[in-house]
């Protein structure tokens, strides 16, 4: 049946607080801060220095990272610092922010310039283009799309899907981009279908929004293979593997890529940018962003630097009302809350909401009474009540079981708990803590390895001197002898000195290499889990002291 | 800098804004007309029974929470619910005692040396039935004939008091009232001494009519007399969505299948679906004792398995067992393989290969 996958649920939509509101731009702020790690993969470095004046669109970050792409200065000005500055990061840490104070002009960079004629540029070109405007996923993966646009070799796109079902409640950013710039979009993703290449094309709607429907239709209309496919409102239809169920009745097999049946998913925003960057050559510097809740004064959509810090948003829309309990970044399914507005917006945050009391889940935890709503909802099919109770006793050897790892954490598991279990929140646990694991294996297993490979250099270097002292032994005597003999004969060469030392010592540092490359490379997603386990074991503690008291 | 006031829980951050008091709370009111009737039926005893089991159900919650020193559950209203459904299947004469005791089964050894709500393995409602039925077999299968509020034959306040708390009563009648039969026990009794089911239902015992047995002018514990209101209650919580269908639908099935397959080759001795469906206890089992979340399969392949499975043995019970009545007995057997099912009943997980 088109239209609808397993699960999921219907949360209140919440989105005429800000859909009739047009894109406005915000304006300029004081000053930028703008993370050099806004995508998934590797940050950029740095690429200016303090003092530098830069214009709009200049790079000012990159990485020679295969998995990363560059950030550029949102205006023009100059760069008052490279610092640590709070992130939108769920342990509140700090990025490498370059800080620039903007001169008011918004000059653009004199190389910016779009691809003359893009429908007969070659693919190359087009996907160079793409990573070099540091476009990623909009829709909140941030994951570089110039990637996703570069079909590994012998694979073949036959359809692209495009992603305008924006179902998390309040949103309505990529609504509004679909309303207002239909034409660019749809002009985008000719270019998409062009670079990939590809002639088929499905613009997945959810039916909330008729004016986006209608909008798209109409630009698309001129267009052959380009289809708008509304579909009946429901969480999470945005996730890729839901939208692709509900437009092709396909699953995505586990561990699969999408291209491998064939298929490409794209938010709509992203290709909106794609055709700003191609056509105009302009970087990902600005995102249009929905400020709403019942808790802003005058929500809106408002195209923003990146780099703003919240509050200015906040701010331009009347700033909050008396009782806001919660700020969040993104949806209110799975977005983040923040208690610092100084967190700037990057390119992942399409919402920056304040919600009330009333608005939000404020309630203890209560024991699971297994009602099951959990397993009807989980759009993934999995057991949400099971993997909780056993995240919560570290029982993690049975999670691949229970596919711990296909859990999306959309949420829907927690929306429908009748019992408040913060059930996303054991299985972002879990999974960190199961990474933990494997990495702390993978260290012994190493260790292991040099250990042994240390014994055979020792044994190895035992051997060679005793061949050594054999072979000055045997020279001695010969020498002794040829003396004795008044033979003037040369010594035989001693035994061949053994190379096995260095071909271990080899061995072992080729070994090593990529190990150490994949702990750099998870450096990152370490610290989360060590932080993770911190939290787990203060949890525990807590729990501890909570049942000694409850004894006493 | 950071705000205090503002909270950093994790995603997500809206709920559908239900909860297990909720839950509860709407099975206690689905209940409640069924309940009204039952007091309507029979009288004044009733009402003292379902007060008398419900108090000692939150009493016993109230404390046994407080000497372990949890906090307090009595809100979650879970321990009303059970002493509401376990009053509904007891005999409306149930002496105090047996009430008390039921109530305190129920909360203590059905729920809470289990770990409290939600870690019970039973049915706690069902499992004290159970205990009372083997503990006080004459007590529980005393069923007086119906004596409905403000008729003739009602009994006085007073008079429902004394029989309550003393077993005794200053009204003559009582003396007969004690001696009928429910149906399904008449049914029980009578074949078994070699009649044929018109026979036995025909001849000494006249009680019984599918109308009267819908509408609960009936004998039979509390709980058992009103099919009718039973089910608009179960229909008024699938609307509401605190229960599915996948049990009650099953569960029916998996009796009133068989009851037609034996009814229709040899209805001499075996009594008819319909029979089936209006007697006895299989419509509160249905909507009621069977759905209890906790007690029951997670996954709905789980639930439709769990709800053929209370059907069917709710026939085998009543058809080849020395017990007239088979649904307390069914649905515990069938919540104790609850973990099995779960376990093999693990939907597809997506994308993964079947
Ligand atoms: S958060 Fe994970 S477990 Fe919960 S509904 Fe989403 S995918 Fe399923
Ligand atoms: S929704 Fe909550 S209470 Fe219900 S089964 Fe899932 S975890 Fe348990």
């Amino acid at each position: 049946m088109l239209g609808s996958f397993h699960g999921g649920v219907h949360p209140h939509g919440n989105k005429g607080m800000a859909s009739h509101k047009a894109i406005e731009p915000l304006p300029m702020p004081q000053r930028l801060y703008v993370p050099l790690h806004q995508h998934a993969g590797q940050p950029c470095d740095p690429c200016v220095t303090v003092g530098q004046k830069v214009l709009k669109g200049e790079e000012i970050g990159r990485s020679d990272a295969w998995v990363s792409t560059p950030i550029h200065a949102p205006t023009s000005g100059t760069v008052v610092g490279i610092e640590e500055y709070p992130a939108g990061h769920p342990s509140g840490l700090t990025m490498l922010t370059v800080v620039i104070d903007p001169d008011g002009e918004d000059r653009w960079s004199d190389s910016i310039a779009g691809i003359a004629d893009p429908m007969n540029a070659e693919p190359a070109v087009i996907q160079e283009r793409i990573r070099w405007a540091g476009i990623v996923g909009l829709g909140g993966a941030v994951y570089p799309s110039f990637i996703k646009m570069t079909p590994p070799k012998g694979k073949k796109v036959e359809t692209l899907l495009i992603n305008g079902a924006e179902c998390e409640p309040y949103l309505t950013s990529d609504e509004r981009v679909m309303v207002e710039r239909a034409k660019e979009t749809i002009a985008g993703i000719e270019i998409m279908m062009h670079t990939l290449p590809t002639s088929k094309c499905v613009i997945g709607i959810e039916d909330n929004k008729p004016e986006a429907i209608k909008a798209m239709t109409e630009a698309a209309r001129s267009y052959n293979g380009i289809r708008v496919q509304p579909m009946p409102a429901m969480y999470p239809q945005g996730a890729r593997q839901q939208l692709v169920e509900a437009i092709t009745g396909k699953q995505v097999p586990s561990g699969a890529r999408l291209v491998d049946i064939g298929l490409l998913v794209h938010n709509v925003t992203t290709a909106y940018s794609i055709y700003e960057a191609v056509v105009h050559g302009k970087p990902l510097i600005t995102r249009v962003v929905t400020v709403s809740g019942r808790g802003i004064a005058k929500p809106a959509n408002l195209e923003t630097l990146l780099g703003t810090p919240i509050r200015n948003l906040i701010d331009h829309c009347g700033g909050m009302k008396p009782g806001v309990r919660k700020v969040i970044l993104g949806g209110p399914m799975m977005g983040l809350a923040v208690d610092n507005l100084d967190v700037p917006v990057v390119k992942g945050i399409a919402g920056v909401l304040a919600l009330l009391q009333n608005e939000i889940v404020d309630k203890p935890e209560q024991p699971c009474i297994r009602c099951g709503r959990c397993v009807q909802a989980c759009p993934m099919s999995l057991v949400p009540s099971e993997m909780a109770w056993r995240a919560k006793v570290n029982q993690l050897d049975v999670m691949p079981e229970l596919h711990l790892n296909d859990c999306i954490e959309c949420g829907s598991c927690g929306f429908v708990c009748p019992s408040n279990i913060p059930l996303v929140q054991y299985f972002r646990y879990a999974k960190l803590a199961i990474q933990a694991d494997r990495r702390a294996q993978k260290k012994l297993d190493m260790d292991k390895a040099r250990t042994k490979a240390k014994a055979a250099r020792v044994e190895q270097e035992k051997l060679e001197k005793e061949r050594q002292k054999e072979a000055m032994k045997a020279a001695m005597a010969a020498r002794k002898k040829a003396a004795a003999e008044a033979a003037p004969a040369e010594a035989a060469p001693a035994a061949p000195a053994a190379p096995a030392t260095e071909t271990v010592a080899a061995a072992v540092a080729t070994d090593a290499a990529p190990v150490a490359e994949g702990a750099a490379a998870l450096s990152d997603a370490e610290s989360k889990a060590a932080r993770a386990a911190r939290a787990a074991q203060a949890a525990r503690a807590a729990r501890a002291a909570k049942a000694a008291k409850e004894q006493a | 800098m950071s705000q205090t006031n503002l909270l950093t829980t994790t995603s997500p951050h809206v709920h559908d804004g239900d909860s297990v008091a909720n839950v509860m709370e709407a099975v206690i009111w689905a209940l409640m007309p069924a309940t009204a009737m039952a007091v309507m039926i029979f009288g004044w005893t009733a009402l003292l029974v379902i007060l008398i089991t419900t108090l000692s159900c939150l009493v016993t919650e109230h404390l046994f929470l407080k000497l372990r020193k949890r906090p307090s559950a009595v809100a979650d209203r879970s321990a009303a619910l059970t002493g509401l459904l376990l009053a509904l299947t007891l005999p409306p004469h149930s002496p105090w005692w047996m009430c008390v005791a039921g109530g305190v089964f129920a909360i203590l050894v059905g729920k809470q040396v289990y770990g409290g709500l939600g870690y019970n393995m039973f049915n706690p409602a069902l499992i004290a039935r159970v205990f009372l039925l083997i503990s006080f077999p004459a007590q529980m299968t005393a069923w007086p004939a119906v004596n409905p509020l403000f008729s003739e034959q009602a009994y006085s306040l007073g008079d429902s008091i004394a029989i309550i708390m003393t077993g005794q009563s200053s009204a003559p009648e009582l003396a007969d009232a004690v001696s009928t039969a429910t149906p399904l026990g008449q049914y029980r009794t009578e074949t078994g001494m070699g009649k044929t089911v018109q026979d036995a239902m025909g001849g000494k015992y006249t009680g019984y009519d599918e109308v009267r047995a819908a509408s609960g002018l009936i004998g039979g514990s509390l709980g058992e007399t009103s099919a009718l209101l039973l089910a608009a209650g179960g229909i008024y919580l699938l609307r509401k969505k605190v229960i599915t269908w996948h049990i009650p639908v099953t569960m029916f099935a998996g009796c009133l299948v068989p009851a037609t397959i034996f009814w229709t080759f040899d209805p001499a001795h075996y009594p008819d679906p319909v029979f089936h469906l209006l007697t006895g206890g299989l419509v509160i089992g249905a909507f009621y004792m069977a759905t209890d979340m906790v007690t029951s399969p997670i996954t709905v392949k789980g639930q439709i398995i769990f709800g053929l499975g209370c059907g069917l043995l709710t026939y085998l019970i009543r058809t080849w067992s020395g017990y007239p009545e088979g649904v307390s007995f069914a649905v515990v057997l069938m919540n104790a393989v609850v973990p099995l099912i779960d376990q093999y009943t693990r939907p597809r997980a997506y994308g993964q290969v079947a």
